[in-house]
């Protein structure tokens, strides 16, 4: 069964349209990143499936139910990390973690919970006294603690130091390797790329591009030959880079000149996005 | 199930009011601490006929009322939900009207102690009378926290910042204390003072209570009054539903 399957979603607010005919489908397993510039509309999408906003029109489905229709059980099944973090400041560690494992009928054992999110030494400290990070870690704690089948994360390390960061992917792939499904957006390519199983690129209400990584990168094709040549910077983009590496190479030995700074790559997963987006921008 | 839910919340949100020390002071301690206050200054003067000592009483328990179950309680929701708590629970199993139904929990059990306090403490320390039926004036306790609840939720869908919370909540109640008459006689008070009275939720419970209180009569002879503070109750309620929200407003 796909974790979330999306078919002809459209979402206005008044007459701002922010999704047009968006079609999306995530498959159980998988981590799967979505991105898009801001105002994009990828915290309305992400809303929508959480059953936070009504859509105007379109399917939905999350885990086989309608979000904007079910109740607890779906709830049960999901865990929700929002963008802003929001946590009762006066309880421990342990104890809104408890509290929020009583909401649900079949919870995550406290001490994993704890483990995973990397807050067992500091499982008695108030909320109030943490750092930032820390809170987003709870966040983080408090979507697992029902131990659900599907998570949404919302911008999940914003604000994170680098080593924070890779310590968040870190637990979210083992998230995933418990078997959980998670559908993250982020703006960060890098955590993209690092992290996402497939991703999609979310633009002008509709999905711009989607696929693994990799995929993407192999799919856009060019390849980026730059060098110098009396003193000015040649960038080439080919489909054909064998052929037209060879020829430039064979020219400048017959010349006998030296090609400065020869260089040649793929196209980052940043340069990819900003094929997709960048049009109009 | 519910029940084990609502139990399991009902703990959850006393532990957090009494870790709240401005929610436990101004609802809770502060009703006590001008009871003693005022009870020394005028515990033995007569107001409108009755000994200053239990006309005070009954005031600072209406006081306490008005300011833990509306001002109290519409504090603490618009915090929550500024902050996205609300939201965050409502993504959760937990439905969110136990959540909501906790904090009134709550409240009232932080206004049966507070009672229970100042009752002793006005009998014992400036020789108040006490209630005449105790289960009329539970009720009275009972309908007055409900209708200020209501009241107090209905408020937040007015109020559209945490900023500004406190400072219009308490603009609301602490006059409705003073006009309906919690801390001193209204009898003096020029005519259109006495007819905002006439219409304040607080006068209505305020007669209640005293009546236990003073002359230990009961909800049957005071029918207009709980009618009254039965129909704010409605009101709120209606307003509630159509104005209360469970996302952030400010943006």
């Amino acid at each position: 069964m796909r974790a979330i399957e999306v078919r002809g979603l459209h979402k206005s607010y008044g007459s701002r349209k922010v999704l047009h005919g968006l079609d999306l489908k995530i498959e159980s397993g998988e981590i799967f990143a979505l991105l898009g510039p801001n105002g994009a509309g990828k915290t309305t999408t992400i809303e929508i499936l959480e059953g936070y906003r009504d859509r105007d029109s379109g399917e939905v489905q999350v885990l086989g139910e309608d979000p904007a229709t079910a109740g607890s059980e779906l709830r049960a099944r999901i865990g929700i990390v929002l963008q802003s973090s929001a946590v009762y400041p006066q309880l421990s560690v342990v104890e809104i973690l408890k509290l929020f494992a009583g909401y649900y009928t079949s919870p995550r054992d406290i001490e994993q919970v704890l483990a995973l999110v990397g807050l067992s030494d500091r499982r008695n400290a108030r909320v109030r006294t943490l750092s930032g990070g820390q809170k987003r870690r709870i966040d983080l704690g408090l979507a697992l603690v029902g131990n659900p089948e599907l998570i949404f994360m919302d911008e999940p390390t914003t604000g994170f130091d680098p080593e924070a960061r890779h310590q968040a992917w870190d637990t979210i792939r083992g998230l995933r390797d418990l078997g959980a499904t998670i559908l993250l957006t982020t703006h960060y390519l890098e955590e993209a790329h690092q992290l996402s199983d497939r991703l999609a690129i979310l633009h002008e209400g509709v999905i711009a591009a989607m696929g693994t990584p990799e995929g993407l990168l192999a799919a856009s094709g060019a390849v980026k030959i730059t060098y110098q040549r009396d003193g000015e910077l040649v960038v080439m983009r080919t489909d054909e880079p064998t052929r037209v590496l060879h020829e430039l190479t064979t020219q400048a030995l017959a010349d006998g000149v030296e090609l400065e700074g020869l260089e040649v790559r793929r196209p980052s997963l940043e340069e990819l996005f900003l094929d997709v987006v960048g049009a109009d921008e | 199930m519910t029940g084990r839910l609502f139990l399991h919340e009902l703990r959850a949100q006393q532990r957090l009011f009494w870790r709240t020390w401005e929610a436990t002071f101004f609802t809770f301690l502060l009703p006590i601490i001008f009871l003693a206050i005022f009870g020394a200054i005028y515990g033995d003067a007569d107001i409108d006929g009755t000994r200053g000592s239990t006309f005070l009483l009954g005031g600072m328990i209406g006081f306490g009322i008005a300011a833990s179950a509306f001002g109290g309680l519409a504090i603490t929701v618009v915090l929550r939900r500024e902050s996205g708590l609300l939201k965050r629970i409502r993504g959760t199993p937990l439905p969110p009207w136990i959540h909501l139904g906790a904090m009134i929990g709550s409240v009232l059990i932080v206004t049966a102690i507070s009672v229970a306090v100042q009752l002793v403490l006005a009998h014992l320390a400036f020789d108040a009378d006490l209630p005449g039926s105790p289960w009329s004036f539970a009720i009275e306790l009972l309908v007055g926290t409900a209708a200020f609840a209501a009241l107090g939720l209905a408020i937040t869908g007015f109020v559209r910042s945490a900023e500004g919370s406190s400072a219009i909540v308490n603009a609301i109640y602490l006059p409705m204390t003073f006009i309906s008459g919690a801390w001193f006689s209204t009898e003096a008070m020029p005519t259109f003072l006495q007819a905002i009275a006439e219409i304040l939720p607080l006068t209505h419970l305020l007669r209640l209570l005293r009546g236990s209180i003073v002359s230990g009569e009961t909800v049957v002879d005071h029918p207009t009054n709980l009618i009254a503070l039965a129909a704010w109750g409605v009101i709120g309620l209606v307003l509630a539903l159509r104005a209360f929200r469970w996302e952030p407003r400010a943006t």
